[in-house]
């Protein structure tokens, strides 16, 4: 190992730009001293600014107490008020060798969300364990959270030397309990340091109080770390953060994860399944054209094909596609006020997508103290847990042991961030393969109730009112207040809304022109499976072409009704309920109907209702009433 | 990638992060150098145009150079510009020092612009090196109806996931430069050739290392005349960016004071 010097920043020999520069995280229990560590590291290796100390002094002067290095850091009243830290700060020194940036951790049990937030980017940490009061509750928690964010250069650090007479055997008593701790949780350390901080007994200068100990000071330790590798020869992982349209160019915007983009080379996008080449790397005041994008880079590509892509997708090779599936493990530690439990429902954030998730099951809770598995049906606060998560959608993830950056998620609930975790996939398949599959050997079987049999029981006949016009008409207003009415009137009625389905039945598919086809395709079957058990189904899709309507009526086999819900473009866009004509007027939403594009009015509609010059009441009314006359079998309905 | 892109990246990242979660989002620019490298870096993320307001709000009391350069690269850059003026100083919390009531128009004038423009996201260039204080804060942070600061409370944040997602009367203060530190700031200036106003450069002997309104702002001794000599005397100073800023200095907690009730 080098020398341990350290030089006053005044004199580092410092090359412009060219400097390496480390983030470190200190974390560990409370009290076991992080802050007078820190504000010794910064003296002795001569990075405290001008002023600093003095004021320190001052303030401590001020207050009647004797100089404490801890002030240094906690640059709030209340902090110092309460002697801890409560919160994440950044501060940066200097080695000879390179810049740090130290993220001070609290390590109060109730500020476990500082301490994941300061933790979670660094790369490299020191976990200070108090020589006098040994191993506690949070070292070992925070040796569990270190696996869990990747942190894998690790030096332990025990400290308040001094406090135990700078005894060989406690500090080897500590290194053996703490050692065989952390590889129960799959953690080696790369050090195990005897310190004292408030004398500076090997933080910078080597200790003459323990000559029995042979290995690194903490500055000597530091310096040996490594800056995490990029991860740009794994599989490349880019995630869509953004699709902009701010010129004649459509630019996907995102950052690559992992791996590398190549221009002209074809990217798999997921889970949409869509493939495209990528045209070129778009960038801003460049003097040469970007022929290839690193993991870390945050770029824009285009492509040669118009493909419909948006945030949330990932894009990668077409070889090395991530894991589709809608369930998955998660080992997590929950930072929820409330615990989390089985059955709740969370919004899951995978990179850059958001959907819904439920808690399946808890497979296990691992206890505070010794990370044995237990059985719970909840996770309480700071508790580390394996849970089954499962959504509507399909997702793209990949194993968190083996691409970190894809491989991880959080829960939040709307609002804040609850929880983040590693995916584990053991036991579940990739469901890539299974969502193309083709059936054969199907044989329709013949019901025993015949429709006629169903409608005397019912009161009325099933079919399908199929109401189609442009966004704004007033299609799903119309529709869930006739299944109001309908309802009340004794008839069974249901209403299939477009964004209904499109979180359930039809949450695998976008807006392009196919996947609009396939969408009303479906909606068409299952409206006709409705109507076939007897129910009067209420459709609200824009449906804009024919021949999509037409292949929902064919469906349905002559219990098709088509109503045209009209509206003409200037009082819709005028409407705008759900502020898509202005999203569509700026180009965020492309190949929208009405605007750019085409929507195919009906030719022979059974039914038209103009809600130009009609409110909801009287369209209701004229639905009503061809209703009343087309599928009741009884005289008039009561309240009719 | 070398230190300069990472830096970039990250706040590229943000950036993009900021446009696509938040509706009603301004870019506020004070018209120093951090915030110019600010607009540099919505251009470098929005490859050449700024897609949202940049908003200047005015004390009315900073340099005559700052207004020419507002008024000649609000043209150049073509950006959406937005002037609010801050309320008098008499409107603002007395039992403040004198030059911490004048740092507090801009947290008046800011509420006002924010009410007025219904805007539930501001972008704001704040580093953590430049104020301990500074150095507790989040990427995305959420505030009150007020502009206050709940650092006791603050929502977890990692993996680049952000707390995006407000409850109504809330809006998110959006930090994509504070990972950066003083030095990044003039090296990435160099490499870019970012334009700055010509204060920060050294005449007879003084230059204004951070630029506020002139009443309460400083020059420190120095004979740095180019981006070369000011790199060269930043790496090797011990004395803190913000020494000529009064405000920070007046008691111990003036900052923080601030800070809580929504200073920038």
């Amino acid at each position: 190992m080098e020398q341990s010097s350290v030089s006053v920043s005044s004199q580092s020999p410092v090359v412009r730009g060219m400097r390496e520069q480390l983030r470190i995280v200190i974390v560990g229990h409370v009290d076991h001293g992080k802050s007078t560590l820190v504000g010794r590291l910064f003296n002795d290796t001569g990075s405290l600014p001008d002023g600093k100390l003095d004021a320190i002094k001052a303030m401590c002067e001020r207050r009647g107490m004797p100089f404490e290095w801890a002030f240094l850091m906690d640059a709030f009243q209340s902090e110092r008020d309460q002697g801890i830290t409560i919160d994440t700060a950044q501060i940066w020194f200097k080695t000879q060798k390179r810049d740090y940036v130290i993220i001070d951790a609290p390590g109060h049990r109730e500020f476990v969300k500082n301490m994941i937030t300061g933790a979670s980017s660094a790369e490299a940490a020191l976990m200070l364990i108090d020589a006098g009061h040994g191993v506690q509750q949070q070292s070992r928690l925070h040796g569990y959270l270190l696996n869990l964010l990747g942190i894998r250069q690790i030096a332990v650090v025990v400290n308040k030397m001094d406090m135990v007479d700078y005894s060989a055997d406690r500090f080897a008593q500590i290194r053996q309990t703490y050692i065989d701790f952390l590889a129960k949780v799959g953690v080696a350390p790369d050090f195990v340091i005897p310190v004292s901080a408030r004398e500076g007994d090997n933080i910078v200068d080597r200790s003459t109080s323990m000559p029995w100990y042979e290995g690194p000071t903490v500055v000597e330790a530091l310096d040996s770390f490594r800056p995490s590798p990029r991860p740009t020869d794994l599989p490349l992982r880019m995630p869509v953060q953004d699709v902009y349209k701010f010129d004649d160019r459509r630019i996907l915007a995102g950052r690559v994860e992992s791996g590398r983009i190549v221009v002209g080379e074809r990217l798999q996008f997921s889970p949409s399944n869509k493939t495209a080449r990528v045209a070129s790397i778009e960038i801003w005041n460049s003097k040469v054209p970007l022929l290839e994008a690193r993991a870390g880079q945050s770029v824009g590509i285009t492509l040669d094909e118009q493909i419909f892509v948006e945030r949330g997708e990932i894009a990668s090779r077409e070889q090395e596609r991530p894991i589709e599936t809608n369930v998955f493990r998660g080992r997590l530690f929950w930072l929820g006020r409330d615990p989390l439990q089985v059955g709740a429902s969370y919004r899951l954030k995978l990179n850059t997508r958001e959907v819904p998730v439920t808690v399946q099951a808890i497979e296990r809770l691992y206890d505070a103290d010794d990370l044995s598995a237990q059985e719970s049906n909840e996770v309480p606060r700071h508790g580390i847990a394996d849970v089954i998560l499962r959504s509507r959608a399909m997702l793209a993830v990949d194993e968190g042991r083996n691409l970190q950056r894809t491989g991880r998620f959080a829960l939040s609930d709307g609002v804040n961030i609850l929880a983040g975790g590693l995916i584990d996939m053991d036991g579940y398949p990739d469901q890539r393969d299974t969502m193309t599959v083709r059936s054969s050997n199907i044989f329709r079987v013949e019901h025993r109730i015949e429709a006629p049999a169903r409608a005397l029981r019912n009161g009325h006949r099933g079919g399908v009112l199929w109401l189609t016009g442009l966004s704004g008409a007033g299609k799903s207003t119309i529709g869930m207040a006739l299944e109001q009415e309908l309802f009340r009137r004794g008839y069974h009625a249901y209403v299939l809304d477009g964004d209904n389905v499109r979180y359930g039945l039809n949450a695998n598919l976008g807006f392009s022109p196919d996947d609009r086809a396939e969408n009303i395709r479906r909606v068409g079957e299952v409206a006709a499976l409705f109507a076939d058990a007897g129910m009067i189904v209420v459709t609200a899709f824009i449906s804009p072409y024919r021949a999509d309507r037409q292949r929902a009526r064919d469906a349905a086999k002559g219990n098709f009704h088509e109503i045209y819900i009209a509206a003409d473009i200037a009082t819709c866009e005028q409407r705008d309920p759900k502020g898509l004509y202005k999203k569509a007027r700026s180009g965020e939403i492309p190949e929208f109907t009405g605007i750019s594009a085409p929507y195919e009015e009906p030719e022979a509609a059974e039914l038209v209702v103009d809600t130009r010059d009609l409110s909801v009441e009287k369209s209701l009314d004229s639905i009503l009433e061809y209703i009343d006359r087309h599928f009741s079998i009884a005289p008039r309905r009561n309240g009719g | 990638m070398d230190h300069l892109e990472q830096l970039e990246s990250q706040s590229v990242y943000i950036f993009r992060e900021a446009f696509a979660r938040i509706d009603r989002l301004a870019m506020l620019w004070s018209l120093g150098k951090d915030s110019n490298v600010m607009i540099w870096l919505a251009r470098k993320a929005f490859f050449g145009r700024v897609p949202f307001p940049v908003m200047h709000i005015d004390t009315q009391k900073k340099f005559p150079e700052m207004y020419a350069f507002r008024d000649r690269y609000v043209k150049e850059w073509e950006l959406n510009f937005i002037r609010e003026e801050c309320p008098p100083v008499e409107a603002t919390d007395p039992s403040l020092p004198p030059a911490a009531r004048s740092a507090a128009r801009k947290t008046l004038g800011l509420r006002d612009a924010l009410a007025k423009h219904k805007f539930n996201g501001i972008i704001a260039g704040i580093r953590r090196d430049e104020e301990s204080v500074r150095a507790k804060e989040r990427y995305f942070s959420p505030r009150g109806d007020t502009g206050a600061w709940d650092f006791r409370d603050q929502p977890p944040e990692f993996w680049d996931h952000f707390n995006t997602d407000l409850p109504p009367g809330t809006h998110l203060r959006v930090h994509p430069l504070l990972h950066w530190t003083e030095l990044d700031i003039w090296r990435y200036i160099e490499r870019e050739d970012i334009p700055v106003v010509d204060l920060y450069f050294s005449k007879g002997g003084k230059r204004y290392r951070s630029l506020g309104d002139q009443d309460i702002t400083s020059p420190i001794v120095s004979d740095a005349k180019t981006l070369a000599e000011i790199i060269a005397e930043l790496e090797s100073t011990t004395a803190p960016e913000r020494a000529g800023r009064a405000m920070d200095r007046e008691t111990e907690d003036a900052f923080e004071r601030l800070r809580a009730a929504g200073y920038m």
